[in-house]
């Protein structure tokens, strides 16, 4: 069987095992990136980035496929994750533990074993200290540094690739959008682009463009969040209270345009689903932000003891960063100059006149400065967009009525959402695999902590800024 | 530096007229219940993270909620208020109970959003339990996907005003 379906960015095709184990072993040599790996019954499927997007599926019926997690590592959790799910199994992966799915009794899961004198565990969570998502680590410290973090995610694992299964392209597209709460927008984008381009159907220029202002609005209003959180985690308290405001202005701003302050169920497939009625607000938050956002960015720059926590801490490589296909901030602080906006363009981004930066230290640091220059491309790309704003419909039907498949990529704020999905002969979505850049980035935090202190693991967490909803679906 | 410190944060937000009125009528329920003093642990049951992002925003300048004594504690052990977001998913339907029976009584429970109200999109799901009520006793709920930081503080306010 063979399925092919392509324009110049994407291609998708069915593979047998032989060729499945070529790709495997291109991606652990580096000569090509896994972007993800899932499955369906029957079927195991992965999308690797080898300068456009392949995506080769191989047909399991007896429910077996050979491991790309034994030889590249990255691939594990989603291999775990699809044994969970789908009962694939991947043949030659050594670890046999569930990953989502927790079972009838959660707390009785073998974590690795850990050998060694005067070494001692501290396990935290599920239920954190702050509000934040719930996941648990298990720290193995020898005194007060940190030797090995061992992750458990998956509970708030929602069943959402299960949710999909039949669901209409509407109801869909809500899911899509409450798959990662702070990433709405990005979500939304990238599941209705999937459905567009699996159908054929262009949204409105103008359409295009809004969901250009609404995906950067999301990025602003993260990265404010972020860098005030951050500095909070340092004990600089009043950049938090700084950042918070400017980050609500964002949100009000975000109600007043387009309905809701999270912006959720705004990009709906086939356009958007309010139309801006003036820029006026968007203008005025610009002018607001670049008034006051400089002086923090001064006061962040020359904080000695802020500096002094946030330099050379949670340190990630540029090999492991590049090894894991690392999106987003942690990713480009690592060296990894990827961004889905430029790096596979898509609508207004390939019109519009941006820098990716990038960074080389890999540290909290620099997580931080990515999120502030960011900020500043994101402010001047909503200018663009707002100068350059199409007029016209918002919107085109959307109702698919036969069987086809779509793939999509959007930058969310902390890195790239990849969706691809397949539509059944009444409309109705079959499958939908959603990968947030959590996947990639979660492990490298057990690295980067590595031989910190265990103090400054709220301080390295923030500053990835994982999602939990996003990765445990 | 202390001028870009205090810039800004010196005088208090001006704020629309319903949302000021809302702050007084919390002052004002905090004070007469409880002589000034709340402790909410929240707890995130399966939330997408966006219930969560609009709780964050109620100790932003803007609604600053501990001025009302309100506050959010690190442990249930400290806690009078469990504000619960999510469609309770199977694996955190323990730490949810376990959290529950950790705080001391009296205690209330908020369950906020639809997802914690009655599992919103995610109803159906094997993977989810549902509203937090089929889980713990639940005394609130304020809904919306989020709810808005302002209806979050009007919920707190109805909450102290029906005990
Ligand atoms: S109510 Fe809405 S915002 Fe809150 S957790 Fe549920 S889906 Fe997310």
């Amino acid at each position: 069987m063979s399925r092919y379906c392509s324009d110049d960015r994407w291609v998708m095709t069915a593979v047998d095992a032989t060729y499945w184990q070529q790709a495997t072993r291109a991606i652990a040599a580096g000569d090509a990136t896994l972007l993800s790996l899932w499955g369906e019954p029957g079927r195991i499927h992965m999308a690797v980035f080898d300068n456009a997007i392949v995506v080769i599926s191989l047909d399991c019926p007896n429910g077996l496929y050979p491991s790309v997690g034994a030889s590249h590592p990255p691939a594990i959790r989603l291999e775990r994750a699809a044994r969970d799910l789908f009962g694939l199994d991947p043949v030659g992966l050594p670890d046999a533990r569930p990953w989502l799915d927790h079972g009838a009794n959660p707390t009785a899961y073998p974590f690795l074993p850990v050998e060694g004198e005067s070494l001692h565990q501290i396990p935290v969570g599920p239920v954190h200290a702050g509000v934040i998502e719930p996941g648990h680590f298990r720290f193995t410290a020898d005194g007060e540094t940190v030797v090995r973090l061992e992750q458990r995610l998956g509970y708030v694992h929602k069943g959402i690739d299960r949710l999909m299964h039949g669901a209409t392209v509407a109801r869909a597209a809500r899911l899509a959008g409450r798959t990662s709460g702070d990433s709405t927008v990005a979500y939304a984008l990238a599941f209705v682009s999937a459905v567009e381009m699996a159908l054929g159907i262009a949204p409105p220029p103008r359409a295009v463009w809004l969901r250009g202002v609404m995906a950067e609005l999301e990025r602003v209003a993260n990265h404010l969040g972020d860098f005030g959180a951050i500095c909070n985690d340092a004990a600089f308290t009043i950049m938090l209270a700084h950042c918070g405001m400017l980050r609500e202005g964002v949100l009000r701003c975000a109600a007043e345009c387009f309905g809701h302050r999270l912006m959720m169920d705004c990009v709906v497939p086939g356009g958007v689903a309010a139309d801006l009625a003036g820029d006026a607000p968007i203008r005025t938050l610009i002018d607001a932000i670049r008034a006051r956002f400089p002086a923090l960015v001064d006061l962040y720059d020359k904080t000695a003891s802020l500096q002094d926590r946030t330099v050379g801490t949670g340190r990630v490589s540029a090999e492991l960063a590049r090894q894991f296909a690392a999106g987003g901030i942690v990713g480009r602080a690592s060296g990894r100059d990827f961004d889905a906006r430029r790096s596979i363009p898509y609508p207004p981004y390939d019109q519009l006149h941006f820098e990716v930066p990038v960074l080389h230290e890999g540290d909290v640091n620099a997580r931080v400065w990515i999120r502030i220059k960011e900020i500043e491309q994101s402010l001047s790309m909503l200018e663009q967009m707002l100068n350059a704003l199409p007029t016209g419909d918002i919107r085109v039907a959307c109702e698919p009525h036969r069987s086809a498949e779509g793939v999509a990529m959007t930058e969310a704020f902390r890195g790239d959402v990849l969706v691809w999905l397949r539509i059944d002969e009444a409309g109705h979505i079959d499958r939908c695999h959603m990968r947030d850049a959590s996947w990639f980035q979660w492990p490298l935090l057990e690295a980067a902590i590595e031989g910190n202190i265990v103090a400054d693991f709220p301080l390295c967490n923030k500053s990835f800024n994982c999602s939990y909803s996003g990765h445990d679906l | 530096m202390l001028r870009t410190l205090l810039q800004g944060l010196r005088t208090p937000v001006t704020e629309s007229a319903p949302l000021a009125m809302l702050a007084a009528d919390l002052d004002r329920a905090v004070q007469r219940r409880l002589g000034r003093s709340l402790a909410i642990r929240e707890v995130d049951a399966g939330s997408c993270n966006g219930c969560e992002l609009e709780i964050h925003a109620l100790n932003n300048a803007y609604y600053d909620l501990e001025r009302f004594g309100l506050r959010f504690v690190a442990s249930p052990r400290h806690a009078d208020v469990l504000l619960v977001t999510g469609p309770v998913t199977r694996n955190m339907r323990e730490a949810l109970e376990r959290t529950w029976r950790a705080t001391p009584d009296p205690k209330w429970v908020v369950a906020a959003g639809d997802c914690a109200a009655g599992c919103g999109v995610f109803a159906d799901s094997p993977a989810c339990i549902g509203a937090v009520s089929k889980v713990v006793p639940v005394d609130l709920v304020i809904s919306g996907c989020p709810p808005t930081p302002a209806q979050l503080l009007q919920g707190l306010l109805a909450l102290l005003n029906a005990r």
